[in-house]
C-alpha cells in the first residue's frame, strides 16, 4: 500500500458562516463551519479547505474564532485560505489551529512571503493556490517569457496565465513557470484552480493539471470544474494529481464524499476508506 | 485526571494537539522548560518544527529528560519530536537527544514525492504494541515529513509504512513512543493511539 488519493471539500466562509454560490449570482447563508467541518470529517474527507471571503475589518478576529472551533472538533487535517497578506496573518491562522495556510495573491505580488513563512513553520504548512486562465491572445514569447503554447489541431492556440485578486486580474505570469518557482521558494503544496473549468461542472482542466504535475515534485490538488464523481476518477486515472477538490458537489448533497470514495475504489483508485 | 505536558519548541500549531487531548478529559500544559517534572504523568515531544531550532530549544534540560526517562515516565514523540529521540539528522547539524541509537535521514528523492504528505497505511509488525493497542493492520494515518528515522535496534520498530521503501513509523522501547504520522490528525484511529498512550500514562501513575 503506498499513499492514498485525498478528496477534500473547499468550503466559503463569509464572515464566520459557510456560504454557497447560487449559480454565481449570488451567496446564500449556508451555515456553521463547525457544523459541516463534523459532517465532512465523519463522511470521510481527507481534508478540508476553508477560503474566508469576509470583507469586513473584524476579518482576522473573525475567521481566528472560525479556526479555533474546527480544530476543536475534527482530528483531520484542514487549510485555511483567503486573505493572508503577510507572516502574521499565517501566524494568526496557524497557532489557532490549522494545519496549513494558502495564499495565492500575496504570493504573486510578494513572492519572498513564500519563503518567510516556510522558514518559520515548515514547508508542510505553505500551500501555494495558483489560479490559472487559458490566455488567447498573441504574445511574443520571447519578450514575455512564455514557454509553451497549447491548442489542438486547428483550434486557437492559448497559453496558462497566473490571474490573481480572485481571477479577476491577469498578470502576464506563466502558470508552468509560476509553478517551479514557488516550489524553488518554498511551497509545500500546490492548489491548482483551473478559472476556465471552475462553475462548468463539466470536469478538471486535465492538460492544465498533467502540466504541472510534470513540472513539480510537490504534490498538487486539482480545483475547477467537479461537477460529478466521473471527473475525480478522471482526473486521478489521466494526471498524476495527489488530490481533489470540490465544493458543490458536496454542499448540494449530490454526492456523500463516502459514496465518491467507493466509487473511486471500485475504479482501482487507492483512497481512505 | 491524566496530567500531559507538551513541549513547545516555540514553532507552530500545538492548538490541534491539545485540543485532541483534552476531548480526552486530559488536562494539558504546554511547556517550555523541563525542569518541574512531577507535575505531568506523561509528555509529548509535538511534531511541528524544524529538527535544529528545536533541539535548540531543548538544549538546557538535557539532563532533565534524560531523568525523566530514567524515571520511566512515558513519553510520544511526534513526528519530528520522535526523530529528536535519535543522535542526528540530516536535516540540521545538532546533536540528537541521544535517547535511541539511530539517525534521521531523508526520504528517497527521487522515487517519491516530498514532503511525504497525506494518508497511508500502517504496517503492524508488533502484535503486542501497546501503543498501538486494538489498531488493526492497514490502518490509515496521516503523514507530513520529509525525513525518516533509521534506528539502530530494529527491535524497536513495531509498525512501518511504504512510501518509497519500507520506512519505521511507530517505535515502542520501554515507556518511549513515537509516531512518524500525527495522530492528532489521524482520524478515530489517531484518536485510539492518543487514547492507547494517556493510559499507559495512567497506568504508570
Amino acid at each position: 500500500m503506498t499513499l492514498s488519493k485525498r478528496i477534500i471539500p473547499c468550503l466559503d466562509v463569509d464572515n464566520g458562516r459557510v456560504v454557497k454560490g447560487i449559480n454565481f449570482k449570488g451567496v446564500k447563508d449556508a451555515g456553521d463551519p463547525v457544523e459541516f467541518a463534523k459532517k465532512y470529517t465523519i463522511q470521510g474527507a481527507d481534508e478540508l479547505v476553508f477560503l474566508d471571503i469576509t470583507a469586513s475589518q473584524q476579518r482576522r478576529e473573525i475567521i481566528k474564532n472560525v479556526v479555533r472551533n474546527v480544530a476543536k472538533v475534527i482530528n483531520i487535517p484542514f487549510t485555511v485560505g483567503g486573505g493572508i497578506k503577510k507572516l502574521e496573518d499565517a501566524r494568526d491562522i496557524l497557532l489557532n489551529g490549522a494545519d496549513k495556510v494558502s495564499i495565492n495573491t500575496s504570493a504573486v505580488q510578494n513572492p519572498e512571503l513564500i519563503t518567510e513563512l516556510m522558514s518559520i513553520f515548515g514547508r508542510q504548512c505553505i500551500v501555494v493556490a495558483i489560479d490559472v486562465k487559458k490566455n488567447y491572445e498573441y504574445f511574443d514569447t520571447k519578450k514575455k517569457n512564455i514557454l509553451r503554447e497549447y491548442g489542438d489541431n486547428n483550434a486557437k492556440k492559448y497559453w496558462f496565465e497566473v490571474r490573481i485578486f480572485g481571477g479577476k486580474e491577469g498578470t502576464g505570469i506563466d502558470a508552468i513557470e509560476w509553478a517551479k518557482k514557488v516550489e524553488q521558494l518554498g511551497a509545500g503544496e500546490i492548489l491548482l484552480t483551473s478559472i476556465d473549468a471552475d462553475g462548468t461542472e463539466e470536469g478538471y482542466d486535465l492538460r492544465l493539471n498533467n502540466i504541472i504535475c510534470k513540472v513539480v515534485s510537490i504534490p498538487v490538488i486539482a480545483s475547477g470544474g467537479c461537477g460529478k464523481a466521473m471527473h475525480m476518477l478522471e482526473v486521478f486515472k489521466k494526471t498524476n494529481v495527489d488530490a481533489a477538490l470540490a465544493a458543490s458537489i458536496f454542499h448540494y448533497e449530490k454526492y456523500t464524499i463516502n459514496k465518491v470514495k467507493k466509487y473511486l475504489r471500485k475504479n482501482n483508485i487507492h483512497v481512505r476508506i | 485526571m491524566t496530567k500531559i505536558a507538551i513541549f513547545d519548541y516555540g514553532a507552530g500549531n500545538l492548538y490541534s494537539l491539545k485540543c485532541a487531548l483534552e476531548r480526552n478529559g486530559t488536562k494539558v500544559s504546554i511547556i517550555k522548560t523541563l525542569e518541574k517534572t512531577k507535575k505531568f504523568d506523561g509528555l509529548i515531544l509535538p511534531g511541528v518544527g524544524n529538527f535544529d531550532p528545536a533541539i535548540r530549544s531543548m538544549e538546557p534540560f538535557r539532563k532533565n529528560f534524560s531523568s525523566i526517562i530514567e524515571k520511566k515516565i512515558p513519553v510520544l514523540g511526534i513526528c519530528l519530536g520522535m526523530e529528536m529521540l535519535f543522535n542526528s539528522s540530516e536535516e540540521g547539524k545538532l546533536e540528537g537527544l541521544k535517547i535511541l541509537d539511530g539517525v534521521v535521514s531523508m526520504l528517497p528523492k527521487r522515487k517519491v514525492k516530498i514532503p511525504h504528505m497525506g494518508w497511508n497505511n500502517l504496517d503492524i509488525i508488533k502484535k503486542d504494541s501497546k501503543i498501538l493497542k486494538g489498531i488493526r493492520n492497514e490502518s490509515w494515518v496521516y503523514f507530513v515529513h520529509s525525513y525518516h528515522i533509521i534506528p539502530v535496534n530494529r527491535e524497536i520498530i513495531v509498525a512501518k509504512s511504504k512510501y518509497g521503501k519500507d520506512i519505521p513509523v511507530v517505535i515502542e522501547k520501554d515507556n518511549i513512543f513515537g509516531t512518524q504520522f500525527h495522530p492528532e490528525k489521524s482520524g478515530t484511529h489517531g484518536e485510539k493511539i492518543i487514547k492507547n498512550f494517556l493510559n499507559i500514562c495512567d497506568d504508570q501513575k
